[in-house]
């Protein structure tokens, strides 16, 4: 009883400062609002030149998962069109939907498929259907992904991440400097609770904001989402606890403030270049890819957008899940036993 | 004669803080009676921080051994004392009634709310930020904090330093009014009158040691007689000096004298040539006790 009278003790009292800094609570909110509205109107148009075409094939080997230009002979000889293999259809027709792939074809099946919203589409089929009529011709429609929408979930997830390691990590560290540690210290409240508190509140608060930010930014901007609105929160739940351990973890010890800021720079920047927020990695190196798998942000949006842009379940999404757990689990245990009300350097 | 030796609510045995190969606290054997307000008095580096935050749980020792109540410390001595440290701090943006809300659930028996704000006199503040309260009105917030739990022991660090005479005098009268209630209050300060005002027992520390422990009368009658007389060094040009004088301290441009009978010593200065222009006659306080002590300022640094 008393574990619970003492945590929501701590839990409302921080609850008040973050509602009472209207000045952080603002930014909090602007801040993401500005980016996405930025970021709809300065890539607003997409101008490739070339036509990329799906091509549903089986795939045996990773070198197939290259582009080849002669996966379907007739367009082989036609330099603009780059030929992307597909082993999934339904993932290839989404993104003709989506106007990432102008065509799909499925030399298999002697089918092609062309969306008819799509300028590049119908330029496409004529170009196919002018070179063979071995083909017979499907039609879909879907509007097109833009740019907006694809990084939507990483500005969302940058907020997050901001949110969780700073308002978690560099407070308890300000807290620490200016002996509120201390104070709390000599009350019977535990270390366990009073960290509890500070999680929980800020998962709840970025949440709670994520949801404003988006349904604003939807009104505006009607954003693709194929997929369930559940599961989306609750990648952001397990994202954000994940990212609030990481900042428990940082400020267990330390009593500078300037030193928290660098070690909570260190990692927020790179996560913020390389977990795939502004552009996708697929077209990055192998070993970037790879190196990008130890950020928790990288394999938030993954999970993320395969539930906006490809309607991904549950069970698609359960290694993320898995992945984000886990990282949390050891962030707070190794966290937990570092942590110093008074810390070092005294 | 049948007086029975109650344990003491806080004692130290051989207790020892080491910051670098130095030791800050050294040795220290403490004993507090229940009741009392016991003072710990020194100049700023004496080791009365270290000291007090040892004690309260705050700091581990290196050596030696705290008892509450004859027992060895343990995780539930914060339900039964109040602390207040000398600098310290609040969540932001909290109101002093925010505040009083956090700290009343951390205790299992809180104390009545409405007569701990009367207590302390916060009924006109309770809408205010806690950063934007005067001097006076944080201590008596930080006081109220350290009350919440109706502790049997209080501390209190330096709870004056830095207020002004009239918000000082008021912070007295509140410390009277706990130690009447019967609560033990341990306090640190470097103001003499705080202690001679306040305290029943104090102990005198420098470089980490105890100097002298007592009650404060006591500590002046045992260490000062009669009254202390000032005379210009000047007066004292060519006279001879009688023997019984031989004590005489010279402080700055004063020569400083302890009388035991004040008539006589007069009479004999008289005697022996001493003009008595410029005289003052004093009682000693804790200040000359200090510096008799140690042979240097308590203020200082």
């Amino acid at each position: 009883m008393m574990f619970w009278k003492r945590f929501l003790g701590v839990l409302t009292a921080r609850n008040l400062e973050f509602w009472r800094d209207k000045e952080s609570l603002s930014w909090n909110l602007i801040f993401p609002l500005v980016l996405v509205a930025a970021f709809a109107f300065l890539f607003d148009s997409d101008d490739r030149t070339i036509v990329t075409v799906g091509v549903v094939q089986e795939i045996q080997d990773e070198g197939q998962l290259e582009s080849n230009n002669a996966l379907v002979p007739e367009l082989a000889s036609l330099a603009f069109v780059e030929q992307v293999p597909y082993e999934n259809r339904d993932q290839a027709l989404r993104r003709l939907q989506q106007h990432q792939l102008d065509l799909v074809i499925a030399p298999d099946e002697q089918r092609y498929w062309l969306n008819e919203s799509s300028p590049g589409s119908a330029l496409a089929a004529e170009l196919l259907s002018a070179r063979s009529d071995a083909y017979a011709q499907e039609v879909l429609t879907g509007q097109a992904l833009r740019y907006v929408d694809w990084v939507l979930p990483g500005i969302l997830a940058m907020n997050l991440m901001f949110s969780c390691l700073y308002g978690v990590g560099y407070v308890i560290v300000r807290y620490r400097k200016n002996s509120v540690l201390k104070r709390l210290q000599a009350t019977p409240l535990s270390a366990f609770e009073f960290l509890l508190a500070q999680v929980v509140s800020r998962v709840w608060l970025v949440l709670a904001t994520l949801i404003v930010v988006y349904l604003i930014c939807n009104a505006i901007f009607s954003f693709v989402m194929e997929g369930s609105y559940l599961l989306l929160i609750l990648l952001a739940f397990l994202g954000a606890l994940c990212m609030a351990a990481l900042g428990l973890l940082i400020a267990a010890r330390t009593r500078s403030e300037e030193l928290s800021r660098g070690l909570l720079d260190f990692i927020a920047w790179p996560m913020l270049l390389l977990s795939g927020v502004w552009f996708s990695l697929d077209g990055s190196p192998d070993w970037v890819q790879q190196f990008a798998q130890i950020f928790p942000l990288t394999h938030l949006l993954d999970a993320a957008r395969a539930v906006m842009f490809d309607g991904a379940g549950f069970a698609e999404i359960l290694p993320q899940i898995i992945v984000l757990i886990a990282m949390t689990f050891v962030f707070l245990v190794v966290g937990a036993r570092l942590f110093r009300w008074v810390g070092d350097g005294r | 004669m049948n007086k029975t030796i109650a344990t003491p609510i806080l004692s130290t045995r051989g207790l020892t803080k080491t910051y670098d190969d130095i030791n800050v606290v050294d040795k220290l054997d403490l004993d507090i009676r229940e009741g009392i307000c016991f003072g710990l008095l020194g100049p700023n580096g004496a080791g009365k921080t270290t000291t007090i935050e040892m004690l309260e749980g705050i700091l581990p020792p290196n050596a030696g051994e705290i008892l509450y109540r004859g027992k060895p410390v343990d995780k539930h001595f914060f339900q039964h004392v109040g602390i207040q440290f000398q600098h310290t701090a609040l969540p932001d943006f909290l109101k002093v009634n925010d505040v009083l809300n956090l700290f009343s659930r951390f205790y299992d028996s809180p104390m009545n709310r409405d007569e701990l704000i009367a207590w302390c006199n916060l009924e006109d503040i309770l809408d205010r930020d806690h950063r934007k309260l005067s001097g006076g009105q944080k201590q008596r917030l930080l006081l109220a904090l350290a009350l919440m739990n109706d502790p049997d022991l209080l501390f209190l660090d330096e709870p004056t330093t830095g207020l002004d005479p009239q918000a000082r005098r008021n912070f007295w009268e509140l410390v009277r009014s706990v130690r009447s209630r019967g609560k033990t209050v341990l306090l640190t300060t470097h103001y003499m009158d705080e202690a001679e005002q306040l305290c029943d027992e104090i102990a005198v520390l420098d470089k980490g040691k105890v100097l002298t422990q007592g009650a404060p009368r006591t500590l002046l009658n045992q260490h000062f007689n009669g009254a202390l007389i000032r005379l210009p060094v000047a007066n004292f040009a060519g006279a001879t000096i009688p023997p019984e004088f031989k004590n005489a301290e010279q402080q700055g441009d004063f020569m400083q004298l302890q009388a035991t009978q004040v008539d006589a010593t007069l009479s004999t200065l008289i005697a022996s040539g001493v003009s008595l222009n410029g005289l003052q006659v004093e009682s000693a306080t804790l200040d000359d006790l200090f510096l008799k002590l140690t042979g240097h300022e308590l203020r200082g640094e």
